[in-house]
């Protein structure tokens, strides 16, 4: 990965600029401060940016976006980092504008259950900030301690409970973006709909290629008065798979349900002590919620549904400090995992519920083909596939490998109906399954609507959306059922 | 669990593509002459939207249901498959579209139901047309068939093309096929109602949205406030029993709402539909006033200039729609000169020659 920039001169007369036009923003221009922006969360990508810039006003953010598209810099905006796509990872040419000082709820309205906040808000505080109205935030990715409701908004993230609460898109009414012009533009508004295009489902999940989040409405709701939380034990992944489909067949849509094979089992047990079966093959966990009386109707109900489908024991959490001990397993995977081995892959493809048992059996077979461990632990009553792949970059040959094998598994998601990305994002690290999945007409369509909003290409540029060039080279290696993706190339 | 061909009827694949084939040549063809095309379902929703010239594109005879599996709780279906096939099938198999679309007329199709993006009574608690969204395929200005989105229920690649086209009105692409997310059928309902005054209702309505209480519908219609529960038997109990009020045992009373068949939806010749957020205080509208949606959703019926009913809602942060009676014209809540300036080019991403029922939702685009 080249480090350094293409001239020193550059970033040095792009700081001046921006200090004579921004004399009291915040602004980082030598290496070692720009160090620690170098990547996300996917830390195998590694670039420094010319310079960051952290505003703490609209004007700034709208004077920076002016000065790259009068300058024909890219411009990448960051939020915490917590991305696992690459989507926050700097252009080595062009400014990373990180909305940290964004940071301020501006206004809750416990009357229409709503919150004004800016998008360096951590998703946490917001549910905090309303727990005392008796409300809160639905989505809760994993990272909601640390990942911001601006970087939310760009991935369209999920959580533990967005079966039955839905995605950020759910859960949002209106956002105020600056456009590389340097408008200030309101998408969606206050009431339940607005009028015009739903711009809103366009930018939730834009990844930062079509404007710079500078507000968001999100919706609150309830707190739901019961939870109660059922972990099953399976002998098997396969039927583990199955008992999710049965209990959604059965008419239950749980509020969590999620699930783990044995290796994360056993690492999350050493790491936290959850109280684990750590002997089952795969374990659910299930959480209803509710009133009372609806949750012990569901519980009941779910009960029977799981022994039909092979469960092999079952425990409810016997109160609330139980219930948050099973779910600290669950949150504390993914570092458990970072105990286990130098070093994992998260990938995160959706499929169709009932290939779970499929898919799950397939994954171990090219785990075993590649000589890489992969483990689960993911979104089961989704679909949402986490397949941890265990490696060591130290050794030669075991990065390059781990994504080969990352690429086969998404494959395998496209092949059985599904997606390459549910919740993470495409950002850098999945650029080249997009080629996979969509074909050059779509793939047209996204740049002419990236056009319409960003016509000079300058926001995240390269992220998200090959170009039909790149899918035509990639397509050159991946000759997919003995026929080339993109036949028709010369058409463009 | 159950087997693909007891669920779906799968069409002749021939016809599909014929269709599809067909419209694609009959776009690029009206591109060529820059001839603008009037993209039509079961014209139950001709009403809605400013009133257009056009050669007809007629969607109906594509349809049937592609695919439909109740364990994904997903359903595909050809855009002029008729909502009332489709929900016919998901009842069999104790599903629901989530949305309560509202019919307007028996022959009304999923892709008209997509495409005007209206929902029903459940809307403020079970999502909107565009949140059950999960893939689409359409047509574009150019005449190509794109494919977006997918039958999963979570899927962040690609821009989110298929929820932009609901409520776009065609004016972006001829919808072909839609996936909807499912849900299962309340096992439990129970309808209250309370006399109340608009004022007393809209409070009583914002509060308790605000508690875990399992409501599905609410609406005042001047003097009365009715009030939905569904879920499990003795949830629904149990809250029935906290709220008290009255027990209305009428099984189509929130049909009625839905579709406009109750006297005040019905009868009214000129009627606004305004949506502001819940607990707006009553609104200063002239004529009478229906609430749905906790007081997000407001029917005025008047003849009152446009003018003066949109200044009703200004500074609310909503907007207002002349839904029926309209000059053909004056329809859609204006856009401010930035947002304009995008949906101008969003069309002009997917329409460039404008040919997609221009001018249907703004006179611009
Ligand atoms: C341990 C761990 C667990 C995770 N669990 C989940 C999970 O359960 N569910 C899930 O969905 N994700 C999960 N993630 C991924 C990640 O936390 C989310 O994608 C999150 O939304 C990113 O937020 P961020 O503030 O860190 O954004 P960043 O990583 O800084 O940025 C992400 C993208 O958003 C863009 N962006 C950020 N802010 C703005 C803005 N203001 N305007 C425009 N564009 C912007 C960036 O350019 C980039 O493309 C997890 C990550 C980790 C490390």
């Amino acid at each position: 990965m080249p480090a350094t920039p293409k001239s020193l001169r550059t970033r040095a007369s792009v700081a001046a600029d921006l200090s004579r036009l921004l004399p009291n923003c915040h602004l980082l221009a030598d290496e070692e401060s720009l160090r620690p922006y170098e990547c996300d969360a996917l830390s195998a990508y590694r670039r420094l940016p010319l310079v960051v810039v952290l505003p703490e006003t609209l004007g700034e953010v709208r004077t920076v976006a002016r000065y790259c598209r009068d300058k024909g810099v890219p411009l990448v905006a960051r939020g915490a980092g917590t991305g696992l796509s690459g989507g926050a990872l700097p252009i080595e040419d062009g400014i990373l504008c990180s909305l940290a000082k964004f940071d301020r709820i501006l206004h809750i309205d416990p009357a229409n259950r709503s919150a004004t906040v800016q998008p360096g808000v951590r998703n946490l505080a917001v549910s905090e900030a309303v727990s005392h109205l008796g409300l809160y935030y639905a989505p809760d990715p994993s990272s909601q301690i640390a990942c911001t409701i601006g970087g939310n908004v760009a991935e369209n993230s999920g959580g533990l409970h967005c079966l039955k609460y839905g995605l950020t898109v759910h859960n949002i009414l209106k956002l105020k973006i600056v456009t590389i012009e340097g408008e200030l533009v309101t998408i969606g508004g206050d009431a339940l709909d607005s009028p015009g295009y739903d711009f809103l489902a366009l930018l939730t999940g834009s990844e930062g290629l079509l404007g710079i989040i500078v507000e968001v409405t999100v919706k609150l709701l309830p707190i739901p008065e019961s939870a109660k939380l059922i972990m099953a034990s399976f002998d098997d992944t396969g039927s583990a798979g199955h008992a999710v489909g049965d209990l959604v067949a059965a008419g239950i849509i749980p509020g969590g349900l999620e699930m783990m094979d044995n290796a994360v089992i056993r690492a999350t047990e050493d790491f936290v002590h959850a109280g684990y079966d750590t002997d089952a093959a795969a374990i659910l966990l299930c959480e209803l919620d509710g009133t009372p009386e609806e949750v012990t109707d569901d519980i009941a109900r779910v009960k029977e549904v799981l022994e039909q489908s092979g469960c092999t024991g079952m425990q409810v959490a016997k109160d609330e400090a139980q219930r948050q001990q099973f779910w600290s397993g669950r949150k504390a995977a993914f570092p458990a995992i970072g105990a286990m081995s130098p070093d994992y892959y998260c990938m995160d493809g959706t499929i169709p519920r009932r290939k779970l048992g499929e898919v799950l059996g397939r994954m171990a077979e090219m785990s075993r083909r590649y000589g890489l461990r992969v483990v689960n632990v993911f979104h089961a009553g989704d679909g949402n596939l986490h397949p941890l792949i265990l490696y060591d970059a130290n050794r030669p040959g075991e990065l390059e490998r781990t994504e080969a094998l990352g690429a086969d598994i998404l494959q395998l998601c496209v092949d059985v109906g599904g997606t390459i990305t549910g919740e993470h994002g495409v950002g850098i690290e999945k650029i080249d399954q997009m080629c996979v999945q969509f074909d050059s007409m779509a793939l047209s369509q996204f740049h002419a609507v990236k056009e319409a909003f960003d016509p000079v290409r300058l926001l995240n540029p390269d992220k998200a959306i090959p170009t039909l060039r790149r899918c035509s080279e990639f397509g050159g290696m991946h000759v997919q059922r003995g026929e080339l993706k993109f036949p028709e190339l010369e058409r463009f | 669990m159950h087997p693909r061909s007891e669920c779906c009827n799968i069409n002749d694949g021939l016809l599909v593509s014929e269709f599809v084939q067909q419209s694609c040549e009959a776009i690029k063809k009206a591109g060529e002459a820059r001839a603008p095309l009037r993209i039509q379902g079961g014209g139950t929703k001709s009403f809605y939207g400013r009133r257009i010239q056009g050669e007809p594109l007629e969607t109906g005879s594509h349809a049937g249901i592609v695919d439909y599996e109740p364990s994904e709780l997903v359903i595909t279906a050809r855009a002029g498959t008729p909502l009332a096939a489709l929900e016919a099938k998901l009842a069999k198999f104790g599903q629901m579209l989530p949305f309560e679309p509202p019919y307007f007329g028996g022959a009304a199709t999923i892709g008209g139901t997509v495409a005007s993006g209206l929902s029903g009574p459940r809307r403020p608690y079970a999502g909107a047309v565009r949140d059950l969204v999960l893939g689409c395929k359409l047509i574009n200005g150019f005449g190509e068939h794109l494919t977006f989105g997918g039958q999963v229920m979570k899927n962040v690649a690609g821009y989110d093309i298929s929820r932009l086209m609901v409520g776009a009105l065609g004016t972006l692409g001829v919808i072909t096929e839609v996936s909807m997310k499912v849900v299962p059928r309340p096992v439990a309902s129970a309808t209250l109602a309370f006399e109340y005054t608009q004022r007393e209702a809209i409070e009583a309505m914002n509060r308790w949205a605000g508690q875990p209480l399992p409501l599905s519908a609410t609406c005042h219609d001047g003097d009365r406030l009715y009030l939905r529960l569904s879920g499990t038997r003795a949830g629904v109990q149990s809250a029935a029993d906290e709220l008290g009020g009255e027990s209305v045992s009428d099984d189509d009373f929130w049909a009625r709402v839905r579709d406009h068949r109750h006297p005040f939806l019905r009868t009214a010749p000129a009627l606004w539909r305004l949506s502001v957020p819940p607990a707006t205080e009553p609104l200063d509208t002239p004529g009478s006033t229906f609430i749905e949606w906790n007081g997000g959703l407001r029917w005025v019926a008047t003849d009152a200039p446009a003018r003066v009913v949109r200044e009703c809602v200004d500074g609310t942060g909503g907007h207002a729609i002349w839904f029926r009676g309209h000059d053909g014209k004056d329809v859609f809540h204006p856009l401010d000169r930035e947002k304009l300036a995008l949906h101008r080019n969003v069309k002009r991403a997917f329409d460039p020659v404008g040919i997609l029922n221009p001018g249907r939702l703004y006179a611009e685009i």
